[in-house]
């Protein structure tokens, strides 16, 4: 499934380039980056040092410090479980098995065939509704482990 | 000319009384994190539609969060001169005929009203400002929480917004501005409580011609939501106390730092300082004077100890999250080397109402040296989870048992965890302990920044305080090996008691681990780190003993199968 970056150098120093605010650094260019193309192809770390004029080996640096920056091509949809104290308590362990079970893994991480990757958040931000999990940046709130299992069987049925 | 602000204003209020008025009803759906969670946004098309295929004319505002999470997606409806009305829990199925009874039929269904607020009844539903969650409430901060739609400008201002800081451009000396804090007793919100007029004294002091005001809303604790929660639904509050802070300093840049990924209250806060420099709130010459000031939103990658105040800095210089030495402190050396300010979202907030109605206003609220309110996250085992404002002096109790709700499920409390995972727990024995700083401190378990989760009796002690230190172990920084080891460490021998295998000396043994922690790291996060087991111990050291010694977990929590996410991720 690791296969090299398919876009242009180009659009990877667009996507520094456009940064509208004020501050770019190297963080906000490595984000900038993975809100464009979805990851962090090996060329963009060297485009973020030549933007920002530091070495490749600082810009991994980076990289490598923020647990949500990816390195593998992106896959076709985004799982994110929460395990943070609220969700914990309100029963996110079983919810964090059912999400796995349907996916077909043993622990959190990319499927074979780059259908979906699934991450365990520590906290996705609307504890009132916990268990939460998020499919593709949208929420699902108070969700039993059955639900979450289905409503990450689904993104394998198409 | 400063009669451009009255004529803004002016023009904000017309434009705010006729959200509903006509014929020409106004609905509300709350779309903070809570409210998308909840389904928000396809309610909000599932309305869209309905009035569309009955041609029905409505003014649609996405707003924030009322508090009322439990009641999450919430939709409120205001026909032309009347009350808000509210329905809990609306689904898409529901819209059709909330539609037909309200909006066709004028007479909105009894059994799906939650209840109303505002002046003009409607007869026999409930007064939601006399709900259990609502009732005990002083909403500073989260006066327009819910109420006002954070998109638009013109609706803050329409109540009340930017007239501080009007008041104090056009009227007040820094001096004065300071001057008015202090006297309030406002302390910072997001977990020391250190006095907010003297920390902005270091910075005013300072003659450096580059200082910053840096608000933080990493936020990434677990159980809090209440930062995001106010820019979700209020950013100009933060906005505008920002500026207020960069007038009473005399600091002319501000940074808002943002975890990336929770795109809602991103967008909502990039909107707003879009829209406040638009209408010269911010910018130079702020009101024709000779004050300015810049602001911009910087993100950060997922890293919890980027919310310690040093490593904020870094990252928004675009390194790796890691605390710096202190001295020099931020006052005098902070972000890019320049004398710098951090506060918290909430402590921010509250500054546009304290000088639109004086620090002794605010001082007359809560108790002792704990003055105002306080923003709390209530979530877990409880009936009415929800962001809710509340004055100091309220005990625990009142808080679990009242505002919300109790314990869901027909269960009994255990315990509650306050404070984000670095905090503590209190026992169902301790619920006479008032909201204060200094009280809670007292027994073990801070405010921090003001999240409480609530836990029945079905939970295990020891299992939520293992997730705890898995939490922690997984966000230590790296960069002082007491706190990367010794959490490690903690959580080796917190997994072993889990699953009954414990070697004797563990209790000892986690103790020496957490004093080196406490001596020999360099931020909050492994000084602090082992405050968790600390107050677990306290409170619940039976069921540790019954763990050891007895090898069996109460609650059979431990007993079932497990998934650690952090066996995982090491």
């Amino acid at each position: 499934m690791k296969e090299g970056f398919r876009g242009t150098r180009e659009e990877l120093k667009e996507a520094i380039a456009a940064q509208p605010q004020g501050t770019v650094t190297v963080l906000s260019s490595l984000l900038a980056v993975q809100d464009a193309v979805g990851y962090l192809p090996g060329e963009a770390i060297e485009e973020v040092a030549s933007y920002t004029q530091t070495t490749v080996n600082d810009v991994w640096g980076v990289a490598s410090f923020y647990t949500n920056f990816r390195v593998d091509p992106p896959c076709s949809h985004n799982v994110e479980v929460c395990w943070g104290a609220t969700c914990h308590v309100l029963g996110a362990m079983k919810v964090v098995r059912a999400v796995l079970e349907a996916a077909g893994l043993e622990s959190e991480g990319d499927v074979p065939g780059g259908n979906a990757s699934v991450r365990l958040n520590t906290c996705l931000g609307a504890c009132s509704q916990g268990p939460v999990i998020s499919i593709d940046h949208g929420l699902y709130g108070k969700v039993s482990p059955g639900e979450a299992g289905r409503l990450v069987s689904k993104l394998f049925d198409a | 000319m400063p009669d451009d602000f009255q004529q803004i204003k002016a023009q904000a209020e017309e434009k705010w009384a006729s959200l509903a008025s006509g014929d020409t009803p106004h609905i509300r759906v709350g779309t903070a994190l809570c409210g998308k969670a909840a389904g928000g946004l396809a309610v909000i098309e599932s309305i869209r539609r309905e009035l569309q295929s009955r041609d029905i004319h409505a003014t649609i505002s996405e707003v924030g969060c009322m508090g009322l999470c439990f009641a999450e997606p919430l939709v409120d409806i205001t026909m032309p001169g009347g009350s808000r009305v509210f329905y809990a829990g609306v689904t898409s199925d529901a819209v059709p005929e909330i539609i037909a009874s309200h909006l066709v039929e004028k007479k909105p269904d009894p059994d799906l009203v939650l209840g109303l607020l505002g002046e003009n009844g409607t007869g026999d539903f409930q007064d939601l400002a006399q709900h259990p969650m609502m009732k005990d409430q002083v909403r500073i901060a989260l006066r327009n929480a819910g109420t006002i739609d954070p998109y638009d400008i013109h609706q803050y201002v329409a109540n009340g917004g930017y007239s501080a800081l009007y008041k104090a451009v056009t009227g007040m000396t820094p001096e004065e501005v300071l001057e008015e804090v202090n006297k309030s007793g406002l302390r910072g919100r997001g977990g020391a409580a250190f006095p907010t007029a003297t920390k902005w004294s270091f910075l005013a002091r300072s003659t450096e011609p580059v200082k910053y005001i840096l608000c933080n809303c990493e936020e990434g604790d677990p159980g809090a939501f209440n930062d995001k929660g106010i820019l979700d639904s209020d950013p100009h509050t933060l906005v505008e106390g920002m500026i207020l802070a960069g007038y009473a300093t005399g600091a002319r840049f501000g940074y808002i730092f943002i975890r990336h990924g929770h795109e809602g209250p991103i967008e909502r806060t990039q909107t707003a300082v879009k829209q406040a420099r638009e209408l010269g709130f911010l910018g130079d010459n702020i009101f024709e004077s000779d004050f300015g000031f810049h602001l911009e939103v910087a993100l950060t990658g997922d890293s919890y100890v980027s919310g310690e105040e040093t490593a904020l800095m870094e990252a928004i210089e675009g390194g790796r999250a890691m605390p710096r030495y202190r001295p020099p402190f931020p006052a005098q050396v902070g972000l890019f080397g320049k004398p710098s300010n951090i506060n918290n979202v909430k402590t921010l907030s509250y500054v546009p109402e304290i000088i639109r109605r004086g620090g002794d206003w605010f001082a007359g609220i809560g108790q002792d040296r704990s003055k105002g309110t306080a923003i709390l996250c209530l979530s877990g085992d409880l009936v009415h989870p929800g962001m809710v404002e509340l004055p100091f002096g309220l005990t625990l109790g009142d808080v679990v048992y009242k505002v919300a709700g109790g314990v869901s499920g027909d269960r009994k409390l255990k315990l509650l965890q306050t404070g984000g995972p670095l905090g503590g727990v209190l026992g169902s024995a301790q619920m006479d302990i008032p909201l204060d700083f200094e009280a809670m401190a007292g027994v073990g378990a801070i405010l921090g920044s003001g999240g409480i989760i609530a836990a029945a009796d079905d939970s295990c002690a020891v299992d939520l305080t293992r997730s705890l230190i898995a939490f922690c172990q997984y966000e230590s920084c790296g960069k002082c090996f007491p706190c990367r080891l010794g959490m490690t460490h903690l959580l080796e021998v917190l997994e072993r008691i889990c699953e009954l295998r414990s070697l004797p000396g563990d209790l000892e043994l986690m103790r020496k681990v957490g004093q080196d922690m406490q001596a020999g790291s360099l931020c909050g996060h492994g000084q602090l780190g082992f405050n968790p087991v600390a107050s677990a111990l306290r409170y619940f050291g039976d069921e540790f003993e019954e763990h050891m010694v007895n090898r069996r977990c109460p609650t059979g929590v431990c007993a079932s199968e497990r998934y650690s996410p952090v066996a995982v991720r090491r």
